[in-house]
């Protein structure tokens, strides 16, 4: 298995956000998680990656049966947890080349690869910005820095086809992106995605999953996964709205 | 986990050039009076003409009040507690590095600065000065082949005492201020360089300065003189042993640029900042400023700050020659209690002068750091311009960043551009780096070292990493 997550609670600035989550991912799947704005869909992503502003109070995250929240966030992508950033975040200065280059040697020297230098990284990101279709001029600019929000989505997918990730988490890329754009990383995820590792779309939308067939689909509301199906709960969804939820949601507090 | 505070916590890093050389020194009694002015010019076998330079300044310094209008804040220094001179006791100049004491060449081997034949790093010619005297100038053989002079200010002062007269002293007259007048009456060496005209300087020149004596005020000063259609690239480092008592560094450096001659003088200041509760230090007060007297003569400025206690410092351009060209590009970043007080001047006097300044401030821990800059345009600066660019990053919610920017202008056909920002690295900033497989300390000094860029791109090839890793050591420590 490659997630276990389980029971898991979080509070932001003493908020109760995530009420008790459990997830379980195998290798080869792809999930797609949905839910409305402030479900805890984006929280649940950056506990897994680790971003500090969040508390987990209870509950137990598994990454292919390590402790995940007893290590740095650093550690985590070296062992192969990638979260594609809904905002991806501008690094004024720092060059966007320099930036892959240093975090995929992180990632290669945590599984014994050799590290790359500049020419043979060099290589290597211009046959991989092919799966994204990239211009290489996006390599000379500072990260991010006055990207338009699909190359900054596309830049997201550039880092995950170099790192390699074991599980990918996916926060709303489909989000801000045209139909061609959605397409190219649509295909690129697709690409990326093998028999050895795992997919975690979160996403607000029928879109993406119509370009990505996902194993499990997961409703997320008020903190916690509410329904669990195949690809056609997202058909329904997008048919139905998310209305519906709100009487499941009553009744499963009620049973609490 | 990492959080702003930690940021703050993380810059707590060792000075590893904190130690102290055990070497015989010959000091001479604190205090400062004309029989101790005259004493140092005795000691250093002066000429006449430089003794009554140095009375004379002595003069105008007890007639001048320390300033403070500076954002610095320390304590008063009592200038009688102080000692002027200080040597290592076997100080004769040698002829050849084998005669130089080990313990020396070994001091500067551990500052990275090896000084004998086979270490001595290629291409750069360095004069080692520890406190008052220079202990050996490499390369300067192979330099004089080109007609160029680059020795002790000592060696100078007697060998080329006509160039002296002629230049000493007259880009910072030694009224000029508290600190310059006093650097004046008291300075012990320093170095100086000639470039005739035509001659592009045929490697980089280099001085380093190290204090050991912790009561003694180091007083150097630097003369560098381009003739006409020459070039040369000057690189300044400097460090101190740790104390717990305060040290005064007092410089002067003057330049001068004949027509269409350009000298670029950097300096890498490591002088010790002082602990994390800010009890010692280097007190650093320096008179820097060049003279652009040549039509099209360009001067360039590139510091990168990161010692002392108290900085004060504002190396300058006076723009005389017609389309003469000033430029200042700054890297201060001060931690803990550390207070700097930075900037530039760029004086427009020529017509179609043009000057740029960029300076990139970064206050962490404690610490207090302020650009203060004027640019003036003179009533016949006609067509004259000036870009500046002042951008600050705070590390931590406990630090300050202050810009000065004055601006006047006697000239309604001249062009004076000022941008001026502040950015602190944020939280998200940090995830970011860190959930793509980047340590917490390297991506912090990523960002430092991206947002220092555009002012490293300046530095000679040589030092640009050097500096780029002093600021990495800077910011180096444990993450909580």
């Amino acid at each position: 298995m490659i997630l276990d997550i389980s029971n898991l609670h979080v509070n932001v600035e003493d908020q109760p956000i995530l009420k008790g989550v459990n997830l379980k991912i195998n290798a080869g799947e792809i999930h797609a998680i949905m839910g409305r704005n402030g479900s805890g869909k984006s929280t649940l992503s950056k506990v897994i990656a680790g971003h500090p502003a969040y508390l987990v109070t209870s509950g137990s995250i598994k990454f292919n049966n390590q402790d995940l929240l007893s290590i740095e966030p650093e550690q985590r992508a070296r062992s192969g947890v990638f979260l594609g950033f809904q905002y991806p975040i501008e690094i004024p200065g720092v060059s966007n080349l320099e930036f892959l280059r240093v975090a995929t040697n992180s990632r290669r020297q945590e599984r014994g690869e050799e590290e790359l230098d500049t020419f043979e990284f060099e290589d290597l990101v211009n046959e991989r910005l092919k799966i994204v279709q990239m211009n290489p001029t996006f390599l000379e600019r500072s990260v991010n820095e006055g990207f338009s929000g699909g190359e900054k989505k596309r830049n997201e997918i550039l880092q995950m086809a170099l790192l390699e990730p074991t599980l990918a988490i996916l926060d709303e890329t489909d989000s801000g992106l045209d139909i061609d754009a959605l397409r190219i990383v649509a295909s690129g995820v697709k690409k990326l995605a093998k028999p050895n590792t795992a997919t975690l779309l979160i996403t607000h939308y029928q879109r993406l999953l119509n370009e990505i067939t996902p194993d499990f689909v997961h409703v997320m509301s008020g903190g916690r996964i509410l329904r669990t199906g195949g690809g056609e709960l997202a058909t329904k969804l997008e048919e139905s709205g998310y209305d519906w939820l709100d009487n499941e949601q009553n009744i499963k507090e009620e049973e609490n | 986990m990492a959080s702003q505070n930690q940021v703050g916590n993380i810059i707590s890093q060792p000075y590893k050039y904190g130690f102290i050389t055990d070497i015989e020194t010959e000091k001479i009694s604190k205090g400062i009076n004309e029989d101790i002015i005259k004493l140092i010019s005795n000691k250093k076998k002066e000429p006449e003409f430089l003794l009554n330079f140095r009375l004379k300044a002595y003069k105008q310094w007890l007639k001048l009040e320390e300033p403070d209008w500076a954002n610095l804040g320390y304590s008063p220094i009592d200038y009688q507690e102080l000692i002027y001179y200080a040597a290592p006791k076997d100080n004769h100049k040698k002829a050849s590095l084998d005669e130089v004491d080990p313990k020396l060449l070994e001091t500067f081997n551990k500052l990275g600065i090896p000084l004998n034949e086979q270490k001595r790093l290629s291409n750069v010619a360095v004069d080692a000065v520890f406190d008052s005297v220079s202990i050996a100038t490499t390369y300067k053989e192979k330099l004089a082949e080109h007609g160029v002079i680059f020795c002790s200010m000592s060696e100078a002062v007697n060998e080329f005492p006509d160039l002296i007269k002629l230049y000493l002293g007259s880009v910072v007259p030694s009224s000029d201020n508290y600190f310059a007048a006093l650097n004046s009456a008291v300075f012990s060496d320093g170095s100086f360089v000639f470039v005739p005209k035509g001659v592009n300087c045929p490697m980089e020149l280099s001085s380093y300065f190290r204090i050991n004596s912790g009561d003694t005020g180091q007083f150097e000063r630097t003369l560098i003189v381009a003739e006409e259609g020459s070039s040369v690239s000057y690189l300044e480092g400097c460090t101190a042993p740790m104390f717990d008592t305060n040290t005064l560094h007092a410089a002067v450096v003057e330049l001068i640029a004949l027509d269409d001659s350009s000298i670029k003088y950097s300096t890498v200041q490591n002088w010790y900042a002082g602990n994390e509760k800010g009890v010692g230090g280097i007190y650093n007060f320096v008179t820097k400023r060049g003279q652009c007297k040549g039509k099209r003569s360009k001067i360039s400025w590139s510091q990168v700050e990161t010692g002392s206690a108290i900085t004060w410092k504002y190396p300058s351009c006076i723009l005389l020659g017609e389309r003469s060209v000033g430029e200042f590009y700054s890297v201060a970043l001060t931690n803990n209690y550390q207070k700097a007080d930075t900037g530039t001047k760029m004086i427009h006097v020529g017509a179609n002068t043009s000057s740029t300044i960029v300076s990139k401030g970064i206050s962490a821990g404690h610490s207090s750091n302020s650009y203060r800059g004027l640019v003036q345009m003179g009533p016949n600066a006609s067509g004259a311009r000036n870009y500046s660019q002042c951008d600050s990053m705070l590390i931590g919610d406990k630090a300050a960043a202050n810009t000065y920017p004055y601006i006047r202008s006697q000239q309604p056909v001249s062009n004076i551009e000022h941008e001026a920002s502040t950015c602190r690295i944020s939280e998200d900033q940090l995830f970011y780096l860190q959930s793509r497989g980047i340590g917490f300390e390297e991506a912090v000094s990523m960002m430092v070292s991206g947002f220092c860029r555009d002012v490293f791109n300046q530095l000679p090839m040589e030092f640009a990493a050097e500096a780029d890793k002093l600021l990495a050591l800077k910011l180096e420590g444990s993450v909580g």
